[in-house]
């Protein structure tokens, strides 16, 4: 496989695997690093990739594992993930829309989910998955995606009205 | 238009029993302008994905083309020529000084013959005086 084929493999789906790693790993720096290393690492598999039907499910299930480990590290080295990077991006559709701090309290309030709920709405929401392609991805049923969905929807539903009531009071 | 219908489909949206095409629907309403009030706490949430979904991977990846494993080979060549030079050099050393040695004990073993041999004529001179000597005696 040349470099050209593998990249329009690639294409396609790496800002889901960047969106998904910023969203586990919070940092955008973070994130970039983790979606480079698993592209390299496609990278260097890429004559098993042609094998695989689905190599974005692959690709997705990689950058998963790799965050949720680069996470348990960090946890054991007792390091604290830096984020300060909440507004930078899309300015101007926030402008637009006029509602960027609703936006960004919307990002909070995603970090301070559960993991496996945070994957599930990111997926789901975020990429448009369908429950059977998360359940596959994540190892969990199609039923138990679909509660965790349902209750990370409803905790954001929930802080953001908080959230929007200690604003008015 | 679809209030109601709308009503609906966010009841059954944090239940998490709509389809993607339903979800889909949702965001574009509240991608609007024109949202009622009671409905407008919802609107950041949908807007938030789409915004989110903006986001993009610009960092460069360096896909290095096949070269790392030529060193690879490379470099298991080089240590396995390495590693025979070094045994087969040893043995011709060990072969050479075992030859070194022969050569040596060979000269000192001739050195010793000459010697002897010199040391046996000066005793066959020794045999003809004595010869002599019991000639003389024997006459007297």
């Amino acid at each position: 496989m040349q470099q050209t084929e593998f990249l329009n493999v690639v294409l396609p789906f790496k800002d889901k695997l960047y969106r998904l790693a910023k969203r586990l790993l919070v940092s955008k720096e973070e994130a970039e690093d983790a979606t480079q290393e698993i592209l390299m690492k496609l990278w260097s598999k890429k004559k098993m990739i042609t094998g695989y039907n689905n190599v974005e499910a692959y690709a997705m299930m990689m950058t998963k594992n790799f965050c949720l480990d680069r996470l348990k590290s960090k946890q054991a080295g007792n390091l604290k993930l830096v984020h300060s990077n909440y507004k930078d991006e899309n300015v101007s559709l926030q402008n637009q829309l006029e509602v960027s701090d609703s936006l960004s309290w919307i990002e909070k309030i995603m970090e301070e989910l559960p993991q496996q709920q945070k994957m599930v709405l990111q997926l789901r929401d975020v990429e448009q998955y369908e429950f059977e392609e998360i359940a596959e991805l994540l190892g969990m049923s199609a039923t138990a995606v679909r509660v965790a969905l349902s209750r990370a929807r409803k905790t954001v539903r929930e802080k953001l009205v908080q959230k929007h009531n200690y604003g008015i009071q | 238009m679809e209030f109601n219908n709308i009503e609906k489909l966010l009841e059954r949206y944090f239940e998490a029993t709509t389809t993607v095409a339903e979800e889909e629907m949702l965001r574009e309403y509240f991608l609007r302008e024109d949202i009622p009030l009671h409905l407008k706490r919802h609107a950041p949430m949908f807007q938030y994905f789409s915004v989110a979904k903006e986001e993009r991977f610009t960092k460069q990846v360096p896909l290095k083309p096949r070269k790392k494993s030529y060193i690879k080979w490379i470099s298991i060549a080089a240590v396995s020529v390495l590693v025979f030079g070094i045994y087969f050099g040893r043995n011709y050393q060990e072969q050479r000084e075992a030859e070194y040695a022969y050569q040596e004990t060979r000269k000192a073993l001739s050195l010793l013959a000459t010697n002897l041999g010199r040391g046996t004529e000066k005793v066959a001179y020794l045999r003809e005086f004595e010869e002599t000597k019991q000639k003389i005696y024997n006459r007297n």
